[in-house]
């Protein structure tokens, strides 16, 4: 409850969950999550059922560049580590740092984004429109869906560095710095099954 | 305690053995994510390589997968801290419920249908 957190040490040891307001948000981040659990794995069905129907247009194997989704595999997975860093700069009260970490995380993001665009643009270019087949659709929808995740993502994140830029840490915003870091583990999470699934195994298979 | 919610602190209330405690915990979660780095490399040589057969593969890299899928959900979540009994009971139903609606939709619209 939110009477029985001590303030007079200073921030809470668990700043996050000091406050009955922030174990609610924490819980029910967490069932928002388990739900895009099942949202994912409907996309991930479609698309392992879809592959095959390339209609003639390009296959997997020939559109994916292993060296552009390692680079973007990398950059999302640093940006999962530097958000825990900021995360952990929370819990001991370090404003700035966290501050700088959530910046870090932000531009990674971006740039995954930018990379994420820029590989849609080429595979378009190669011949691969979103009704193109029923491969392209699925292939399209899935990994847009993911990036449509990560631009959300970004918004969110810019959004609370802005308002929060000069209060320091409180128990009013570290629930939500807390909140986005779980959703931006869980995109990367859903980025190793699309490196795995989709392009790993559509360059091996 | 309203008035208190957007309070700032001169200092954290952690005692020294909580601050070691915490540090130390840092420290594995960057060995649990040089880990995931090693692990991605590795499934991307096992595909990349091209030496390698197909039925090697992908059981290999979806273990892979697997593994980090572990490591993100337990360490960078903190599944595996104490109370966290709900967060895992939501994630482990979700994940549940996705296993066999990958399968179902592979086979509905992938095999039964072509």
């Amino acid at each position: 409850m939110a009477d029985t957190a001590d303030l007079s040490k200073g921030l809470p040891t668990n700043p996050e969950k000091a406050t009955l307001e922030g174990k609610n948000k924490f819980l029910g981040m967490f069932v928002f999550l388990a739900g895009e659990v099942t949202m994912f794995a409907t996309f991930f069905g479609t698309y392992l059922g879809l592959r095959d129907g390339t209609a003639g247009g390009p296959e997997p194997a020939d559109l994916f560049q292993l060296p552009l989704v390692f680079i973007m595999t990398m950059i999302l997975l640093t940006s999962s580590l530097t958000s825990v860093l900021a995360v952990y700069a929370m819990k001991k009260n370090q404003f700035q740092k966290l501050k700088l970490w959530m910046w870090v995380t932000f531009l990674l993001g971006v740039s995954f984004l930018s990379l994420e665009i820029y590989e849609f643009v080429e595979y378009y270019e190669h011949g691969l429109g979103y009704t193109s087949s029923a491969f392209a659709s699925s292939f399209y929808t899935l990994v847009g869906l993911h990036g449509a995740h990560v631009l959300f993502g970004l918004g969110w994140i810019l959004l609370l560095l802005l308002r929060y830029r000069g209060t320091g840490v409180t128990l009013s915003n570290a629930p939500k710095f807390y909140a986005f870091s779980l959703y931006w583990h869980f995109i990367d999470v859903v980025w190793v099954f699309i490196f795995t699934v989709v392009y790993l195994m559509g360059i091996g298979a | 305690m309203a008035e208190n919610l957007d309070q700032s602190f001169e200092e954290s209330s952690m005692s020294n053995e909580e601050k070691r405690k915490i540090n130390r915990e840092q420290r594995i979660q960057i060995i649990a994510f040089a880990f995931m780095i090693g692990i991605t490399i590795l499934a991307f040589l096992a595909v990349g390589s091209e030496q390698l057969p197909g039925v090697f593969t992908i059981p290999f890299i979806l273990f892979l997968a697997f593994v980090q899928l572990i490591l993100q959900l337990y360490y960078f979540m903190h599944l595996k801290d104490k109370d966290h009994g709900w967060p895992n009971s939501f994630m482990i139903s979700g994940l549940v419920l996705a296993a066999p609606m990958v399968v179902s939709l592979i086979l509905l619209i992938g095999i039964v249908k072509y």
